[in-house]
């Protein structure tokens, strides 16, 4: 019998990263900027995160002057700062320098990545630990913290309550993405640059700060799901790429759920589930099957690419101006 | 004279590098008038109003707005001043709808219900029918105007400058438009039309002023001035300008086009039953004022834009002319002996049958495979790859020269292969011969450029156009079709060009010269055509036609007018 019961939290936290790099990701392209470098950008966000936790951790006296809040509180703002950068310098890149975005996001990306192996190495050396991770228990408990009575709840609080604070975080976020974009003049306006950046400069919308605006909340949205995946997820336990391809997922992600952050909350989780399936589904020792379990969430967006693309329906295809320099019309 | 001046423009000059688009232009618009502003192309209408909505800032002169002299550095100074301006291209959002288009880049809160309203409102002063919740893509070009004009009021403009509103529309939405623009002046709003179709003038405008090459000529009342006067104030009096023109030396039809119709993407005619005949060693002028189907003439010619009825049929005139495998395929060569066009030196027929293609290639390369007669095609929607293939010479200098006939980024060798790239061994490209032709037209056409390996776009556009029409050129073309050849060049360029044509005519090429410049049209062409809305207007001489009289016809269908 399929365990439901111990599959779904574990989709749901699986699922959780991607929400947040999907969502961050979304807004950027919304603005017309095609960030390939959210991998990286999730990267630099948790072991942002990791920096901060650790020398937190290591500068108190001893571990029973622990206490939770400042943890988080520096673990978050390291993972923010840390994100904020990365999207400060693709946006000078791409928008003030207009150099291309593919390019730029992929060199962000295998910047993030080895930035963070750079400095997890170091930090796993510093602690002294003679395996190759590095573990930050207090801070990811504090992390993981939830509602103690939930346990009582049964199937319920198993399912809905047993998640850290930044799973629910994630799926409000996403929430209030969609409302932003779909509900508020600033969504709005941010929309109609990413469609067409002529059109929104002619109307007096200013399209360099909203294209900085956005990649810059974007990429700091994304860093968090990096952020989880290291504390929540990981348990805390640092090592050099574990976080894998989820960042990729994510960006596919995006294109699952056409550019609807609403929509990611559960798409999100169905590609954690995914992602995961292998490990649920008996299939004996051949892995050659389990790696083709671990294909499906990429099928399945190749999938809906081609679906979406048939249809034609133009509110389901990506901003019209998406991966473009702009430049003002001159004569 | 009571109405209430809502602008005035006080000895205005722009200039853009050495040219000046507008130089101390004076001009008054006033409250409760439907103003016409008319010009040819070129002339400085876009952008005298350009310098009103805030795009452009003039280098000379003052505008007063209400009686008092403002500043309009921005758009944004434009709104607020309450002009508004709706361009050739619209400037919408395509997945948002008209209601979000409409308020976007407006100050608080987004409320669709509120806009609504205000929207509904505007469209039952003046007689709009706007559904705010639909989408842009799913409009036709007059909604999305309505739209544009809708914007502009919502926004609270008084004074409303439409760019050539009618390009795009319809007989029937022009009439919807101009039944709009009537109330909006009732209203007591300042409207500007730019045009230069004659009959919107007459049908709607109360005063009219007229540019020339960027100067002010004069302005009136509709209702005191005819189409005559109004013509010959748009072009002026004939300039001499002493481009040589040859007799043509024994003219044969080469292209003949028949009854021929095209319609545009969005289903408006755009070529309505246009027939002529162009003959080999003539120019063949074409005129018409902007967008009366020349481009759609000329890509039609191509291969370029499917027709709706008609025939385009090329003489290729190869009577008693030996076959060669330069143009022709062995497939072609094969079908045509089949069909009996082939005989040899001593008129006797030849025949293909029964020998291998090794045989067949001997023969023909003797030189003793003549044709019978003058090959007779039908172009029509056939592909440029698919004429080319038929062995047939024909040359396009389009009017797009970086977008259409050269490629910005490659430099000339490569430019040139986009014509050769299918010769030579299978798979490898053949790279001597084109760059032995670029430095061939570097040398011959005197093109100022470093060096063949230096991209195009680096070039002058004089340059530029010299290697597109010596690549053109130097295809030996049977028919060369050029359009606006000299559009932002420098006389020295033009003239070169004219002899470039010059010499083609003498070769025997049917030159086709689409051109905007009357005067340059009146001493180059042996014949011209023009074109008034898609129609023909009427074909005329070259040699000693009337100025004024083409005008007339550019205007009014044979050149009459209503009152006659």
């Amino acid at each position: 019998m399929f365990d439901f019961l111990s599959f779904l939290p574990r989709a749901v936290m699986q699922g959780i990263p991607l929400m947040y790099g999907s969502t961050g990701e979304t807004l950027t392209e919304k603005s017309g900027n095609l960030n390939l470098g959210i991998p990286g950008i999730m990267y630099v966000g948790a072991i942002s995160g990791v920096i901060g936790a650790f020398f937190y951790e290591a500068s108190l006296a001893s571990p029973a002057d622990f206490r939770a809040f400042p943890a988080v509180l520096i673990s978050l703002l390291c993972a923010l700062l840390g994100s904020l950068l990365m999207g400060l310098l693709y946006c000078f890149l791409t928008v003030t320098l207009r150099a291309n975005q593919n390019v730029t996001g992929l060199a962000m990306t295998t910047f993030g990545v080895g930035f963070g192996n750079f400095f997890g190495g170091s930090l796993i050396k510093l602690s002294g630990n003679s395996m190759p991770y590095l573990a930050l228990s207090a801070t990811s408990s504090a992390f993981r913290a939830y509602i103690p009575a939930a346990d009582n709840w049964g199937w319920f609080g198993k399912l809905f309550c047993s998640y850290g604070f930044l799973a629910y975080a994630a799926i409000i976020i996403a929430l209030v993405s969609s409302y932003v974009l779909n509900r508020t003049r600033a969504g709005l306006h941010l929309r109609a640059v990413g469609e067409s950046p002529n059109t929104a400069d002619a109307a007096g919308i200013s399209v360099t700060k909203h294209k900085y605006v956005a990649t810059c909340v974007g990429s700091m949205v994304a860093g968090l799901g990096g952020l989880y995946y290291v504390m929540d997820y990981s348990s805390g336990i640092w090592s050099n790429n574990a976080f894998g391809d989820r960042g990729w997922l994510a960006i596919a992600l995006v294109i699952f759920t056409i550019w609807r952050p609403n929509v990611g909350v559960l798409s999100s989780i169905l590609f954690g589930g995914l992602y995961i399936l292998h490990m649920y589904i008996p299939t004996g020792m051949n892995l050659a099957v389990k790696e083709l379990y671990k294909m499906i969430p990429y099928v399945v967006t190749i999938i809906v690419l081609v679906i979406t693309s048939m249809r034609r329906k133009r509110e389901n295809q990506p901003p019209a101006s998406l991966g473009l320099p702009y430049f003002r019309e001159e004569r | 004279m009571d109405k209430a001046i809502a602008v005035e423009m006080r000895h205005i000059t722009k200039r853009f590098g050495s040219v000046a688009a507008n130089n101390d232009v004076s001009l008054t618009i006033r409250r409760h008038e439907i103003l016409a502003l008319l010009g040819e192309n070129g002339s400085g209408k876009t952008t005298l109003m350009n310098m009103l909505s805030g795009i452009y800032f003039p280098d000379e002169g003052e505008i007063l707005v209400n009686g008092k002299p403002v500043v309009i550095a921005s758009p944004r100074d434009a709104f607020n001043l309450g002009i508004g301006m709706i361009h050739q291209h619209f400037k919408l959002v395509d997945v948002l709808t008209a209601a979000e288009n409409i308020i976007l880049g407006l100050e608080g809160r987004k409320d669709l219900k509120a806009a609504t309203a205000r929207i509904a409102e505007i469209c039952n002063t003046y007689g709009f029918e706007v559904d705010p919740t639909q989408k842009i893509y799913d409009m036709s070009v007059s909604q999305k105007q309505m739209v544009e004009i809708v914007k502009v009021l919502y926004r609270g403009a008084d004074i409303l400058i439409l760019d050539e509103p009618t390009a795009v529309l319809t007989p029937q939405e022009t009439e919807k438009l101009f039944a709009v623009l009537r109330n909006m002046r009732e209203d007591g709003k300042a409207i500007v039309i730019i045009t230069h179709k004659m009959h919107e003038v007459e049908a709607l405008s109360d005063r009219v002023a007229v540019l020339r090459q960027g100067a002010y000529i004069g302005e009136m009342m509709t209702k005191d001035t005819n189409a005559q006067e109004m013509t010959n104030m748009m072009v002026g009096h004939a300039v001499a300008l002493n481009i040589v023109r040859p007799e043509p030396k024994d003219p044969s039809p080469r292209l003949e086009i028949k009854n021929l119709s095209v319609r545009s993407d969005d289903g408006i005619l755009k070529l309505d039953d246009v027939s002529f005949t162009v003959n080999s060693g003539e120019i063949f002028g074409i005129a018409g004022i902007a967008g009366s189907g020349q481009k759609e003439l000329l890509e039609a010619i191509s291969g370029l834009q499917p027709i709706e009825k008609g025939d385009i049929i090329f003489h290729n005139p190869k009577k008693d002319k030996p076959v060669t495998f330069f143009h022709k395929s062995m497939k072609r060569v094969r079908e045509l002996a089949k069909e009996g066009m082939f005989h040899d030196k001593q008129g006797k027929p030849v025949s293909f049958d029964g020998m291998s293609m090794g045989e067949i290639r001997k023969r023909v390369e003797s030189g003793d495979v003549l044709f019978r007669e003058d090959e007779i095609m039908d172009l029509r929607n056939k592909t440029p790859l698919e004429i080319r293939s038929l062995g047939i010479h024909l040359s396009f200098v389009p009017e797009d020269r970086l977008g259409m006939g050269l490629v910005g980024n490659m430099d000339m060798t490569d430019n040139m292969m986009l014509r050769s790239y299918r010769k030579g061994p299978q798979g490898f490209l053949d790279r001597k011969r084109p760059r032995d032709l670029a430095e061939q037209i570097i040398r011959e056409l005197e093109v100022v450029t470093p060096g063949t390996s230096t991209p195009v776009r680096k070039l002058s556009g004089g340059n530029v156009q010299k290697v597109l029409v010596g690549r053109e050129i130097a295809y030996t073309p049977k028919v060369l079709m050029a359009a606006y050849p000299v559009r932002g060049l420098d006389i020295n360029s033009s003239y070169t060009i004219y002899n470039l044509l010059n010499k083609q005519k003498e070769n025997g090429v049917a030159v086709i010269y689409v051109g905007e410049d009357l005067d340059v049209l009146l001493e180059l062409a042996d014949r011209i055509l023009v074109l008034c809305g898609g129609k023909v207007s009427g074909i005329v001489p070259g040699r000693g036609a009337d100025k004024r009289k083409i005008g007339m016809m550019m205007t009014h269908m044979g050149g009459q007018t209503d009152a006659e």
